[in-house]
């Protein structure tokens, strides 16, 4: 169960390389997508609503990014930092959990 | 040695078995069919232990293949034409991951009219994707040329492409020279992959961002893989050479140029046919050589200037066509040879597309126009389209 909580991930390190010699011969792992803040490009937030939440992780399978994660008391939360507002979370919740509500910025 | 008569198509399936690939993923499309029928056939015999995956799309079959090499195993796939053009998207994500895939492309004319002929511009047009290209000249080569792909791409870390001439080889059957399984085995060991996706401790992302701040380098390491593939090219053909007898150390291989006034220059099994033709125009008089470019991609510039330096003539023989320009071959050698002091004449003959015959007169018809050629010291035109109906 342990693997299932995660942590908002905002403080990632992007990797530098100073010459052509530093960088890996593959383009693996770069790091790239971590700084890359996609959280901007939204216009629907989704909102959770503990009161209705069972718990059941559905949404934290389906995010295509990983922008759900599951808290110490088990509800999950948002990373708004990654998350584009697709909404797919709010579609799939079987109780009606999670709105997307228009976001005021 | 075990001599077996084979197609084209056999020895590419065989070499494959030979090589031990884990994972084959295809789809077929004449006249690579027989290839995947024959790899299929293994399978279903217990000959091999090979993960077949049936797919619906070329593309698919490219996709598999990637995702199959990321984890670390050694995959295989073939096609031809429209289905090797299908791939083309994919194929720039094998060789930018650095997964060494091998494949077996059947040169294949490209469509419309629709064609299942012979022609070289299906691999041909594939020539910028970071793949290495091997161009067989019969039922050996193309046996070897995958044995020898699997060891040079997994030595470099970048895919590569043995391309065979469609019908001509791939459904005419000659003598193969497979030697035992033990020796194949010392000289292809099983891969040590540069990085794997079934490493669980030590999870990795494949096929992420790449921003103007990294991208650009990453290039730079595959022009580097492919200037180190020329070194391992020639270190894995003179190893091949004295392991099994038939030598690959050159990428440009030498048919009685040494003396020779002008040359015949192409790719694939037309250069056999030179060959002929060079020994009966030599009875003749002419001093005529021929040199068949074995390795596309990497080009082999350095071979092609220390040919150039001592002939007064090259007749590029293109079995393709880049519109609005010229022979794709001819293209490439004539810009090697700017920036050096080797300019013999070059003229551009645009033969055999579509799989039009092209035999040994034409061949000396094409002698007769060099010498005069030559002898003028002045071309008559620069790209001659010779089987034209005038």
């Amino acid at each position: 169960m342990n693997t299932l909580f995660g942590e908002k991930k905002t403080k990632a390190e992007k990797l530098v390389f100073k010459s052509v010699d530093e960088y890996p011969e593959a383009p693996i792992s770069l790091g790239t997508t971590l700084i890359n803040f996609t959280g901007d490009w939204r216009t629907f937030i989704p909102v959770v609503d503990e009161s209705k939440c069972i718990k059941c992780y559905i949404c934290w399978k389906f995010c295509p990014e990983p922008s759900i994660y599951i808290k110490e008391d088990g509800y999950v939360a948002i990373d708004y930092d990654y998350c584009k507002g697709c909404g797919i979370c709010a579609n799939e919740c079987p109780t009606k959990a999670i709105t997307m509500v228009r976001e005021e910025k | 040695m075990p001599k077996k008569v084979v197609s084209g198509n056999y020895a590419a399936a065989y070499a494959a078995k030979h090589a031990r690939v884990e994972v084959v993923a295809a789809y077929p499309i004449t006249p690579q069919t027989s290839i995947i029928e024959k790899i299929a056939e293994f399978i279903a015999n217990g000959e091999a232990e090979i993960q077949y995956v049936p797919v619906e799309s070329e593309h698919s079959a490219m996709a598999a293949c990637i995702g199959a090499a990321a984890t670390g195993a050694r995959a295989f796939t073939a096609t031809s034409a429209q289905g090797l053009a299908l791939m083309h998207e994919m194929l720039h994500w094998a060789s930018g991951a650095r997964l060494p895939v091998v494949m077996v492309d059947v040169n294949r004319a490209m469509a419309p009219p629709w064609s299942v002929w012979d022609d070289q511009t299906d691999s041909l047009s594939q020539r910028d994707t970071g793949w290495m290209q091997f161009y067989a000249e019969n039922n050996q080569e193309v046996y070897d040329g995958v044995l020898m792909a699997f060891k040079i791409a997994e030595t470099v870390n970048l895919p590569a492409m043995i391309v065979e001439s469609a019908f001509i080889l791939s459904h005419t059957y000659d003598i193969v020279d497979m030697p035992p399984q033990e020796e194949i085995d010392e000289f292809l060991p099983p891969r040590k992959p540069l990085y794997t996706l079934t490493d669980f401790d030590n999870p990795i992302a494949v096929g992420a961002l790449g921003t103007p701040a990294d991208y650009y380098e990453f290039r730079y390491k595959i022009e580097k893989a492919m200037e180190e593939a020329r070194k391992v090219i020639k270190e894995v053909g003179k190893e091949f050479g004295e392991r099994f007898g038939r030598d690959y150390s050159q990428m440009i291989e030498l048919y009685k140029t040494d003396d020779a006034e002008f040359i015949f220059m192409g790719m694939g099994s037309l250069m056999g046919t030179v060959k002929e033709a060079v020994d009966l125009l030599r009875k003749e008089g002419y001093k005529v050589g021929a040199a068949k470019v074995r390795w596309f991609r990497p080009f082999p510039k350095k071979e092609l200037y220390e040919l150039a330096k001592n002939v007064e003539g090259i007749a590029v023989l293109d079995r393709n066509f880049s519109f609005g320009q010229e022979g794709i071959l001819f293209n490439e050698a004539k810009g090697v040879l700017y920036n050096t002091d080797a300019h013999p004449i070059m003229k551009n003959y645009i033969v055999g597309l579509g799989g039009r015959d092209f035999t040994v007169s034409d061949i000396k018809i094409i002698a007769k126009n060099m010498k005069e050629i030559i002898e003028k010291g002045k071309l008559d035109r620069e790209i001659e389209w010779y089987h034209l109906k005038r």
